[in-house]
């Protein structure tokens, strides 16, 4: 790790200040991406802020048909709430799929999201359900937020607040990890909302994070994972490697967003309920 | 540099760090706590595990400037001063959940953690699973996974305070 | 049954220490006036070093020195040697290439040492090597073993044209060219034994200290074998000479091999701490350790298996290329010879063997033995041919290796080895039964019906443990005996003191041996240490590798123990006044024969040490025996294992559902102990098998060089495992044991490639079998079998 000055600000307009003031700083949240980074030298911020100490950034809210979770909320507490497991239970699983049990405690919503890594979970599920991304500035819809890979709409001094998830009527994660490093090598959320049906699929694209239409026509038809029988998509542009060729991840994102609506349909159908929650 | 104060196994401990000192670095050299150990350098072997507020976490990827304040769980603080072991520990020794006992403490730590979560009745699948974080070069787990079972366990019944040791 | 002695599961003594976080690993250590060490090491697998500027580094915050290669020249610091001599069927002796600690004017591989950084924090010599100029000129790299002969290969080592190290053969070509002409079946595999990268869970570190008083110099390091590695550092490196060089290995998280090796990084150490002064330390960190333990494994092999119409094996016929990468290691010349083509016959009675054996150097890091060393490679060899062979004859294959089991013994092989005991029909048939290979069919079916392929597949393996006897070694090329010391100091409370040449890092060492002179004294396993791996207390001992440590260490044990009961009997005829002859010891008490005449195991001690009862020129005072013992033979582990597997045919993902294990390893010291060391092995082959698998790029680039793409085994890789035993006592020591530590290393493998084959339907499949291999596999086959 390179050297480093270390600023615990109390208020997100405080971070925000050492972030406009700093050039070369950056965000702690939980630490669980960019801590090794710096470990391997690969990163070298002069700044680092860390927000663990700003209230108000963590918690789990349900207001209405959505679902509002605070930036530091971390992986466990996703997974563990009954708010989501209740009202979204699909994006529960999908916290409780990231990293392992010590990372879970650590990692939270905001540092994934912000990070944006295309073998990341989250990033499905946000663009999936047609989250909203609110920062200390504006609100971001997810479709206009993802912008590649490790690129993100958040301009320099942005923070994000939290993140806003309407509830799906029927929704499905499944994740078919990387059996190194565990992230997803393929990772399908699928979301059915009244107005709409979405795929998203993480990990299997060069450019981050996408949705699949020619899927969701199919799923529009009957969301049954018998419509998504025998489909695939191009291989092109999809990731190749060591572990896999962009020909198999092409075909496991049929497989497993066929398991995710699987998924989705054995669920039973959200009944909205309005009892609050505070994130632990 | 700067000033970090935290309570380690119950005590309260400070020390002036460069702000890059790791977590597990300040416990290792500042403190000389040396049973957490050094794995990997990806955040994936878990022998780096302690309890941060009674919570299982990778000492590697935590900066010592982040826990100021916390309260800090080692393996040198279940047992400590030839205090009985605490059941964890115990049932890693008779299930021979141990081989060169590198890996241990933070098994030990992340086993505590899953009891502390998921209660005293663990079905093995379970076990492995939550065991996602920790590798084991020697043991194949099978011992470890029976450890864990037992230790469960035994932890029924054992007063709140000593669970973790905080 | 003695409560803790041999047959017993006594629960290990050391546990204590490393559950409460009282164990000491190297890096645990800290010496007043420490320096940190940091290599820089080398981007480029192949390139000449053209220039190095030091300059700048050496007056950054806290530097002490920065050392290069060429200094070492200057301070007379020798190469790094292979210590096993293998000559080419052609009688010339192999290419060693010069390996200094640092390199000089080339590097050979990603991750060669080029320069060393002496600081007082690690943070500034990482900090300061970023200010040293390397003016590299980047040479092309050749990194497939199967590349590295071919005509035009960029020359790594000017010793060793084409790369080539060695061209060696055993077996006699013609009598197994007559073999496979009269077959009535000829089955022909060709195999790729992938490269592993070893993971102990510690990381190497080393720690050296110099005392300008006395001239001593100090070494605390992960080692496997602490006297071997004073050894290679005095008379080979030079450093030193042994009298001035002490080597300890403390604690050590785990090793399975590549902790036998002697490294760049201890030697450096040791002249860095004499050139500066003060101690200086080094742990390698995980991404480090990718790119320099010694790896294992990499072989690429056609081999043939010829075959009667009865279904009897006639001839076996392999040609390997193992790739001993950049440089020759401590023992790398014997891991794919000796270590490998001598186990061919696996447990089959095969009258001719003929193998060929080319060892190259590579642009990679150096290959060595891990855990089974060669044998791994051979058993996957014989056990693929043999299964493959049944599958083309229309053979149940569990029948073919009945058919072909060697049944009388002693065995001569027409590969070296002279089996001595073993019983491979009843460790087939108790597998069968335990794996309930009679329902097979049923759990297959139950499988299809949610989609699944299941497979089963067998291995019989057999290994070769002990590596010994030292003449015969010696006659083989081994630089070294392969005997083993033990010392057994009785003190006058009658406690005692083991010191043994064995090393212990993870085997449990303090609890065996103890249980054996427990048992033998008749004294509380309390009262016994176990000392180990510190050079200035032990004598000499040749380290543990190659399940060595019970059949060898213990049997050297054996041996000073029957001196010290000899000699205890001497002194308690003086105390209970009666002829020598008539002494009989036997739980812990020494009594006249007839009489209720007796003396405690611990008087007879005092009184050894007073000298009260008898003068010096009757019998020397004390009681402290010691003794080296060399075996007679090799030790002949054999089992058979069973895996089952269900394959997903959408995804090509395996699972283990099922295994089983049935092994031979005689006499059972400690079995709580024994199924450990079962199921880490099984853990490692099955890892081999799904898992791990080294991966270079065309230019040397190691693309697997940490765990987020090497893929380590985690606990929800395995079922529960079923561990059994059978026995036949090992004739070849005095405890009749024969060794357990690499056995499920060496039959997993195989077993869980004959399981997904069996399961898909197709033989083509590699190892790593990962998800998207065996589904490219079930692509080619256009989904044969798939449901």
């Amino acid at each position: 790790m390179y050297a480093f000055t270390f600023h615990r600000p109390t208020s997100v307009r405080q971070a925000a200040n050492l972030l406009g003031k700093h050039e070369d700083a950056k965000l702690l949240a939980g630490g669980h991406t960019l801590l090794p980074t710096m470990k391997m030298r690969l990163a070298a911020p002069a700044h680092l802020v860390d927000l663990s100490q700003i209230e108000g950034l963590s918690g789990i809210e349900l207001k209405g048909r959505s679902i509002s979770i605070g930036a530091l909320t971390k992986h466990v507490e996703v997974a563990n709430s009954d708010v989501v497991k209740r009202n979204l239970p699909a994006l529960a699983e999908l916290a409780s799929l990231i990293g392992d049990p010590a990372v879970r405690h650590r990692g939270t919503l905001g540092g994934s999201v912000a990070n944006n890594d295309p073998t990341a979970d989250y990033p499905a599920a946000l663009l999936a359900l047609g989250a909203t991304v609110v920062t200390n500035k504006r609100k971001i819809a997810a479709d206009d937020y993802f912008k590649g890979m490790f690129e993100t709409a958040l301009e320099p001094d942005e923070i994000i607040v939290k993140v806003t998830f309407p509830i799906a009527k029927k929704a499905g994660y499944v994740k078919f990890r990387n059996p190194a490093s565990r992230y997803a090598m393929v990772g399908v959320f699928v979301a059915k909302r009244s107005s709409e049906i979405r795929v998203a699929v993480t990990g299997a694209g060069g450019n981050g994070v996408f949705r699949v239409p020619a899927f969701e026509e199919a799923l529009k038809k009957r969301f049954s994972p018998k419509s998504l029988e025998g489909l695939t998509i191009p291989a092109e542009g999809l990731n190749s490697d060591i572990h896999g060729s962009a020909e198999y991840r092409a075909h496991l994102v049929g497989v497993i967003a066929k398991r995710a609506v699987a998924a989705a349909v054995e669920t039973p159908e959200v009944a909205v309920s309005d009892a609050p929650e505070n994130g632990a | 540099m700067p000033a970090v104060a935290m309570t380690v196994n119950g005590k309260s401990v400070t020390g002036d760090v460069d702000a890059r000192t790791l977590l597990v670095q300040f416990l290792r050299e500042n403190l000389r706590l040396t049973g957490t150990h050094v794995g990997c350098d990806t955040s994936q072997c878990g022998a780096c595990v302690v309890h941060i507020d009674g919570k299982a976490v990778k000492s590697c990827t935590v900066l010592a400037l982040q826990a100021a304040g916390a309260q800090v769980a080692t393996i040198e603080g279940l047992a400590p001063n030839g205090a009985p072991l605490h059941p964890m520990q115990a049932a890693f020794r008779e299930n021979h959940g141990l081989q060169c006992g590198y890996c241990t403490p933070g098994m030990i730590m992340s086993a505590i953690d899953i009891v502390n979560r998921l209660g005293h009745d663990l079905e093995d699948k379970t076990i492995r699973e939550e065991l996602e974080g920790n590798i084991c070069r020697c043991t194949g787990y099978h011992n470890i996974v029976k450890a864990i079972a037992a230790g469960a366990k035994a932890m029924q019944g054992q007063p709140a305070g000593q669970q973790a040791a905080e | 049954m003695h409560a803790t002695g041999i047959g017993a599961s006594v629960r290990r003594k050391e546990d204590q220490r490393f559950i409460t976080g009282q164990g000491h690993y190297t890096d645990d250590i800290n010496r007043p006036g420490q320096t940190h060490a940091y290599f820089l090491r080398s981007p480029h697998a192949h390139a000449k070093i053209k220039n190095i500027d030091s300059q700048e580094a050496a007056s950054a915050p806290g530097v002490v020195a920065v050392l290069t290669g060429p200094q070492l020249a200057t301070d007379k610091i020798g190469n790094l040697i292979c210590g096993w001599m293998i000559h080419s069927k052609d009688g010339t002796p192999m290419k060693m290439a010069p390996h200094p600690a640092l390199a000089v004017g080339k590097a050979c591989h990603v991750g060669d040492a080029v320069a060393v950084i002496i600081a007082e924090t690690l943070a500034q010599a990482k900090d300061a090597s970023e200010k040293i100029k390397i003016d590299y000129e980047v040479l092309t790299a050749v990194v497939d073993p199967a590349k590295a002969q071919a005509k035009g290969a960029p020359q790594i080592h000017e010793i060793a044209a084409d790369n080539t190290i060695y061209q060696w053969h055993l077996g006699d070509p013609k009598a197994a060219e007559a073999a496979f002409a009269s077959a009535h079946h000829v089955t022909k595999i060709d195999l790729i034994n992938n490269r592993l990268v070893p993971n102990a869970l510690e990381p190497r570190a080393a720690l050296a200290e110099y005392d300008s008083g006395t001239d001593q110099l100090t070494l605390w390091n992960t080692s496997q074998n602490p006297h071997v590695a004073r050894l290679v550092i005095a008379a080979f490196v030079g450093m030193a000479p042994e009298h001035k060089l002490r080597v300890i290995a403390p604690d050590v998280g785990g090793g399975f091999g590549s902790k036998i090796f002697i490294y760049p990084e201890e030697v450096v150490c040791l002249w860095a701490a004499r050139k500066v002064n003060r101690p200086v330390k080094w742990t390698s960190d995980r991404s480090e350790a990718f790119l320099t333990d010694a790896h294992g494994r990499d072989h690429v092999t056609h081999a043939e298996m010829a075959f009667s119409a009865e279904g009897r094996i006639l001839g076996l016929r392999a040609k390997t290329v193992a790739n001993l990468g950049a440089y020759m290691s401590t023992f790398s010349s014997s891991v794919p010879t000796y270590l490998y083509a001598t186990l061919l016959s696996g447990q089959y009675d095969i009258p001719q063997i003929y193998c060929e054996v080319d060892a190259v150097y590579t642009n990679t890091v150096p290959v060595d033995a891990y855990r089974g060393a060669g044998r791994p490679e051979a058993t996957f060899v014989v056990e693929r041919l043999v299964e493959v062979g049944a599958r083309e004859l229309g053979l149940d294959p569990a029948d073919l290796r009945k058919r072909n089991f060697i049944k009388s013994f002693p065995h001569q092989t027409p590969v070296i080895m002279a089996y001595d005991v073993g019983d491979y029909g009843a460790t087939l048939k108790k597998a069968m039964d335990v794996a309930d290979v009679k329902g097979f069919g049923k759990r297959r079916r139950e499988s299809a019906r949610h989609g699944k392929l299941r497979g089963l597949g067998y291995s019989a393996y057999i290994e070769a443990c002990g590596i010994a006897p030292s003449q015969a070694v010696g006659s083989l090329g081994a630089g070294v005996g392969l005997w083993e010391s033990a010392e057994v100091r009785v003190n006058p409370t009658g406690s005692v003191e083991v010191l043994t040449g064995s090393h212990a890092h993870g085997q449990g060492h303090e609890t065996t041996f103890a249980q054996l002179v427990s048992e033998r004294l008749g004294i509380p396993m309390d009262n016994i240490s176990i000392v180990h791996g510190d050079t200035d207390k032990v004598q000499f001992g040749m380290g543990t590798y190659g399940s060595r440590s019970g059949a060898v260490g213990m049997s050297a044990i054996v041996k000073a123990l029957d001196k010290v009961e000899a000699k205890a009997k001497k002194v308690a005829a003086y105390m209970l006044e009666a002829a020598e002859a008539d002494i009989v010891f036997q739980d812990g008490k020494f009594t006249v024969a007839g009489t209720d005449k007796s003396a405690a195991f611990a008087d007879v001690a005092l009184n050894a040490y007073v000298a009260h009862k008898f003068t010096g020129a009757e019998l020397e005072p004390g009681l402290k025996e010691g003794a080296f013992y060399d075996p007679t033979n090799f030790t002949f582990p054999a089992g058979c294992h069973i895996c089952e597997v269900e394959v997903d045919p959408e995804t090509g993902n395996t699972e283990v559902v099922a295994w089983t294990a049935v092994d031979d390893f005689g006499v059972l010291i400690n079995p709580m102990i024994v199924e450990g060391q079962v199921h880490g092995g099984i853990a490692q082959g099955v890892g081999q098998a799904l898992l791990e698998g080294a991966v270079y790029d065309a230019n040397g680039q190691l693309l697997t060089g940490s765990f987020m793409d090497y893929c380590m085994p985690r606990a929800e890789n395995f079922p529960t495992f079923r561990v059994e035993t059978t026995e036949t006592k090992c004739p070849s020591n005095p405890l009749g044991i024969k060794g357990c530590g690499e056995a499920g290393s060496i039959a997993a493998p195989v077993a869980v490639i004959n399981a997904i084959t069996d399961a898909i339907g197709s033989e083509d499949v590699i190892m790593p079998a990962t998800p998207s291999s065996v589904w490219q596999t079930l692509q080619r086959i256009g989904g044969r079998k798939a449901a």
